[in-house]
């Protein structure tokens, strides 16, 4: 790692204060992050820990009745508290990475990264959840902007993101044998006024909506609604794992099943 | 009830507790007063000419000791290859020059160009990054049949060509192969790939170097399997420090798995900068650096004819196998493809003719050499698919097949028609105990449960044999190794009845301070808390050629039991003297010294003490003190065996296979502590089921290393594999050593892969899809476009 | 900067860089070396530590994270006489480790694995430690020997 300082701010105005620094990096659970230091892979002259903010740690329910969760809450806190609010992303938070992994990566981190492979942005993304900041709500729709690429302006901060709780919803993920992240994963929510699918690891434009999918799922919400659907192999991953074809393959199954289990 | 003592009980490790308790000392855990660090710049590319490589401003960083390149090695010599393999015209192998630092050249991702020594390990990256490299990159030499085409760029421009040797195996046998081919009743073909693997075990490599001025002496403590090979290697042919001066210590190491035998660069580096800075000098390989650092395994492309005649008898095998080594030789890696692969080409099949040639080739990879089986996992893998593919093409039951083939029991010892002679076995005893233990009768009905969700069930049986303990030294001699193949044990009674033994063998896992003490306890009728094994440190030990091979017990427990027979036979004579008795009368029982036929008795105690405090003590016919060593060479290779089932389930949707049931029936000969060998068992199985269905290391065709870490490397976890059914109680003890053992390190990971792949062809033909062959590792990406193949 | 955390009780305090990781604290700082380091991508979970009563991978979170907190290594886990807790003598009894590198990481994932959930099946063991690597033991007598700290019957499972 090259050297930074490091600075643990306890409130959001005073880390986005220290956010304003140049080369100045937010740090998460830093699950990511850190090995990417290891690497050398960035270099930024401050850290800055959100794990000091308490105001940024939490799950609740709003008044609109979404999921609320603390930008800096961690995957393990959401497995165990979204639980009996939105077990469809409390099982995806299960999932991800390890118990260890758990305990430290957080949701804002996670989305803030935008891994074309990780988890939450599918669950986002489908959930239409919006992504708050400490300076404006972004619209998961607006957010996601291609792979590591989201709507966040440098400096700015996840503090918290607001999931409408679905009818039914499920997340089957395929795994990538060596990584376990996402080969494929697909996330699908249905609400009262129709279903939504999204899709990550497989894609070179990293989280996407199937919306072939979500037309024929909103229609009919069952797996027969999904015969002779198949997803453009067009811009989806090639590499050692798998072929585009498969992960487009992978698309259609996954979204199936999902349907399956969230029926 | 079970022994609670001696040969045969399964006792508690008694190394556990330190390693329980975070007390272990890894050499990553020994660090030296004012010890610097030292910072490998490695290359990033995989073929390239050296243009420039200006450590000036580097040198001016922060913390910096010094820098070295490759011209600082000019006057010391190069990594040696301790096996010169012969090819079929009777030409040596070509042996291209490997030096400790890149001079010239860079030859593989990876390859060290500088070596930064600095204060602090971050400083040295630091300063590493400062260095102005000009490396004019040229094309890699990559894919091994390409590689010896004309035309092909040349990865050691001064021998001419990547083809390293043409080995054939038996050459006198060769037309007559041919003619069996060409008459058989049936020939299947298979072509088929033994995936490049990393061995990783889950310590990385590490060494420090120290040094004394004062006395001149040099220690380099390393994580090796054999670090009597490593002083001898290192100090001969590198660095030119004699045996005495030079002390090589292996503490508790972290795994090894073939890739932590051999004599690696950066243990040189240490022990030569070590002195050359006045300073201690440490390097901890991380992960990724041992991904491009470490020896690779495996890595044959063959093709495997098998001939039968029209009862199905096998009558003749032919093979042709490209085997890659990478860029350099490293230590044994000439011997895996050849004495180590083509001699185990009979298994357990009474195959008459047998012809193997094998190209070993360079390319722009990392070196590869032994890992965990070593050429025999590449031989029964072979053997095993094609015997498989000729039961399904014939529409015979694969277990019929084999049995009809088998080697028989009274057939032994067999001489196979590659070399090698079998002392014992009985193939069809652990047939019918893997039949019993897979619960076989049980699995139609598990699959009929399989399919009801969906999935396609699979069996693969499969046999393997091995050869562990490779020997005898006269004979490797003749076959080109380049070191005996002995082991040494020095027994040290104490006055007080304690006993010491120091062993060549070197345990990083296998539980030797536990098994040992149980054959001496078995010889001695003492207590095992009375002995305590040393081990993997040159200056303790007198010599040792350490642990690979499944060799420990059979060569290095072998010489134990000698060195204990000689302490015996003075110990007796001591007994007769105090008790004023022929030597001859003397029996041992329970730890004491008995006059056969009388009442009259001796405790061991009273023995060993006698023989330091000699007032009371025969010293016109023998010395004071009880200490012996010997060395022990075996008379031939030992030839565990057995029979390995896989159960799969797989999905056709995705491609995804599960192991769902593993059994393993093996013949090791006599067994010493049959928890410990279970456990060896149960860790080759999860490697070969990590080579069948996950693992395999990737080139791109630029010579980039796509599998640099556990984000694309994958290694079997927790979730990745079942309980194994494992047995070891079918024995035909080895003849030719006193214990009767065979080794069981490798088993596990030589009889699985196959089992695994049988399965999976057997779920999908049973599945009624037609496919022939996968290549492993068997990944769901592949299953899948297997199944697209064939259906289309 | 200076920072200070509990460490297998006791207060203890030390300099650091900004990137200093706490598993290099732990083993440079106040030399203990039963936390191993065996990847650099937080896969294989020989770092394992407790960090507030929390399984975390010590080599992916800097020493300047856990200023203050309390932090658990496997030289704390045995009992007060010395003697091997109950996890550690199961892996003991059940021969869950060989070479011991990963051992120690998985002895810490084993403890918040069977606090968070005392009576685990196989299934859910194997999930548990799917972040922790072991090369030499093929997972076998790891499983075995979790369930039989967890005060399970293993003595259906295949032993040898």
């Amino acid at each position: 790692m090259y050297n930074f300082d490091f600075v643990k701010p306890k409130t959001l105005a005073e880390a986005a204060a220290a956010m304003a620094g140049d080369e100045a990096q937010a740090l998460g659970g830093g699950q990511t992050l850190i090995p990417s230091l290891k690497a050398r892979l960035a270099s930024p002259t401050t850290l800055v820990s959100l794990g000091g903010i308490k105001e940024m740690v939490g799950v609740c329910t709003g008044d609109d009745g979404s999921t609320c969760i603390g930008g800096a809450t961690t995957h393990g806190a959401v497995a165990k508290d979204a639980a009996k609010l939105y077990p469809a992303l409390a099982k995806l938070a299960a999932g991800i990475g390890d118990p260890a992994v758990r305990n430290r990566g957080t949701i804002g981190g996670s989305l803030a990264n935008n891994d074309p492979a990780a988890c939450y942005p599918s669950a986002a993304l489908a959930s239409g959840a919006t992504i708050v900041t400490n300076t404006r709500k972004i619209a998961a729709d607006d957010y996601f902007q291609g792979m590591f690429t989201t709507a966040l302006d440098a400096g700015e901060i996840v503090t918290e993101v607001r999931f409408p709780v679905p009818e039914k919803a499920a997340y089957i993920k395929f795994e990538q044998p060596a990584s376990r992240f996402a080969l494929t994963g697909v996330f699908v929510a249905k609400y009262k006024d129709g279903v939504r699918v999204a899709v990550t690891g497989a894609s070179e434009g990293g989280v996407f909506r199937w919306k072939e999918a979500e037309a024929a799922l909103s229609k009919d919400f069952s797996a027969k609604a999904l015969a002779g659907l198949s997803a453009s192999a067009d811009g989806m991953i090639t590499d050692l794992h798998g072929t585009a074809a498969y992960r487009a393959h992978l698309v259609g199954v996954l979204t199936r099943r999902a349907v399956e289990a969230a029926a | 009830m079970p022994k609670d003592h001696g040969i045969g009980a399964s006792i508690k490790r008694r190394e556990d507790v330190r390693f329980l308790t975070g007390a272990g000392n890894y050499t990553d855990d020994i660090n030296i007063r004012c010890q610097a660090y030292v910072y490998f710049l490695r290359s990033d590319v995989a073929h390239g000419k050296l243009n420039k490589v200006d450590t000036s401003a580097a040198s001016k960083m922060p913390g910096v000791v010094r820098i070295f390149t490759g011209a600082d090695f000019a006057a010391v010599g190069g990594i040696p290859c301790g096996w010169q393999v012969t090819d079929r015209h009777g030409e040596p192998m070509k042996e291209p020059a490997h030096p400790v630092l890149a001079q010239g050249k860079v030859r593989h991702v990876g390859d060290p160009i500088a070596a930064v020594v600095a204060d602090t390990l971050e400083q040295a990256r630091d300063a590493a990054e400062a260095i102005e490299l000009d490396i004019q990159e040229l094309p890699a030499v990559v894919n091994m049949k390409a590689a010896v085409q004309s035309g092909s760029a040349l990865v050691h421009d001064d021998i001419g060509t990547n083809l390293c040797y043409d080995w054939g195996f038996v050459e006198e046998n060769k037309a007559a192969v041919d003619e069996a081919i060409k008459n058989a009743a049936h020939v299947t073909t298979l072509e088929l790939v033994n995936n490049r693997l990393v061995a990783n075990p889950m310590e990385p490599r590490v060494c420090v170097g120290d040094y004394s001025r004062a006395t001149d002496d040099h220690t380099l403590y390393t994580t090796s399997q054999n670090p009597h090979v490593i002083r001898l290697l290192m100090g001969a042919f590198v660095l030119g420090i004699p045996e005495h001066k030079l002390r090589v210590v292996a503490p508790d190491v972290g795994g090894g798995f073939g890739t932590k035998i051999f004599h690696y660069a950066e243990e040189a580096f240490c022990t030569f900068a070590a002195k050359a800075c006045n300073r201690p000098v440490k390097w901890t390989a991380s992960r990724s650096e041992a991904f491009m650092s470490d020896a690779h395994g495996r890595d044959h492309v063959t093709k495997i004819e098998l001939a039968l005649d029209k009862d199905n008898n096998f009558t003749a095998i032919r093979t042709e196998t490209y085997a890659n080594m990478g860029a350099y030789l490293s230590t044994f890696a000439p011997s895996v493809p050849t004495w180590l692969h083509g001699t185990l080409m009979a298994g357990n099949y009474r195959t008459p003719l047998i012809y193997v040639n094998v190209k070993a080739v360079f390319t722009n990879t990392v070196p590869v050499d032994a890992y965990r089986g070593a050429g025999r996992p590449e031989a029964t893998y072979q053997i095993e698919r094609v015997v498989d593919k000729a039961a399904r093409e014939l529409g015979v039951d694969p277990i019929a097949l084999r049995r009809q083939n088998f080697i028989k029991p009274d057939q032994y010892p067999y001489q196979t028609p590659v070399a090698v002679a079998y002392d014992t076995g009985n193939y069809d005893a652990t047939m019918d105990k893997l039949i019993e233990i897979a619960d076989l009768a049980g699995f139609e009905k598990r699959k009929k449960a399989s399919a009801a969700k969906g999935l396609l069930r699979g069996l693969g049986v499969n046999c393997y044999i091995e050869a562990c303990g490779i020997a005898p030294s006269n004979l490797v001699g003749q076959l080109g190794a380049r070191a005996g193949l002995y082991e040494s044990a020095t027994v040290r009674v104490n006055a007080t009845g304690g006993i010491v033994v120091m062993t060549g063998s070197h345990s990083h896992g296998q539980g030797h301070e536990t098994a040992f003490p149980q054959v001496i306890s078995e010889m001695l009728g003492i207590d095992e808390s009375m002995i305590e094994i040393v081990h993997g440190d040159t200056s303790k030990v007198p010599m040792g050629m350490g642990t690979y091979g499944s060799r420990s017990l059979a060569v290095g427990g072998s010489a134990m039991v000698r060195a204990t027979e000689k302490i015996l036979r003075k110990a007796k004579k001591i007994a007769a003297h105090l008790m004023e008795a022929s030597d001859g009368d003397i029996e041992v029982k329970d730890g004491r010294f008995h006059v056969a036929g009388t009442d009259k008795s001796v405790a061991w105690g009273d023995v060993t003490l006698a023989a330091y405090v000699p007032h009371n003590y025969p010293l016109e016919d023998i010395e004071p003190g009880l200490e012996e060593t010997a060395f022990y060479d075996p008379s031939n290779f030992t030839y565990p065996a057995g029979a390995y089932a896989c159960e799969v389930e797989l999905d056709p949707e995705t491609g995804r296979v599960t192991i769902e049931r593993f059994a393993a029936a093996d013949d090791f000969g006599n067994v010493v502590n049959p928890m410990i060998v279970a456990g060896q068992v149960h860790g080759g199985i999860a490697q070969g089921v990590g080579q069948a269905l996950m693992e395999g290391a990737v080139y791109d065709d630029n010579g980039q290393l796509l599998t640099g870490s556990y984000m694309d490397y994958a290694m079997p976890r927790a979730t990745d594999v079942p309980f194994y059914q494992v047995d070891h109680s079918c024995v035909t003890p080895c003849t030719h050593n006193p214990l009767g053992v065979k080794g069981c390190g490798e088993a596990g990971a030589i009889g699985s892969p196959p089992a695994v792949v049988n399965a999976v062809l057997d779920a999908l033909n049973s599945g009624g899809i037609k496919i022939d062959h996968i290549d492993m590792p068997v990944s769901p990406s592949r299953v899948w476009a297997a199944i697209q193949k064939a259906k289309a | 900067m200076k920072v200070t955390m509990t460490v297998n009780g006791a207060s203890r305090s030390g300099e650091v860089e900004g990137r200093t990781l706490l598993v290099n604290f732990l083993r440079d700082t106040l030399h203990l070396t039963g936390t191993h380091v065996g990847c650099d991508t937080s896969q294989c979970g020989a770092c394992v530590v407790h960090v507030n009563g929390q399984a975390v991978k010590s080599c992916t979170m800097l020493a300047a994270e856990a200023d203050g907190a309390e932090i658990k290594t496997v030289e704390g886990m045995a009992n007060g006489d010395g003697s091997l807790s109950t996890i550690q003598q199961a892996f003991q009894d059940h021969h869950g480790l060989q070479c011991g590198f990963c051992t120690p990481g998985m002895v810490m994932s084993t403890a918040a694995l069977l606090k968070e959930n005392p009576k685990p099946t196989e299934a859910e063991v194997r999930h548990y430690l799917e972040g922790n690597i072991c090369r030499c033991t093929g997972y076998h007598n790891i499983v075995k020997a979790v369930m039989a700290a967890s005060g399970q019957d293993v003595s259906t499972i295949a032993a040898e």
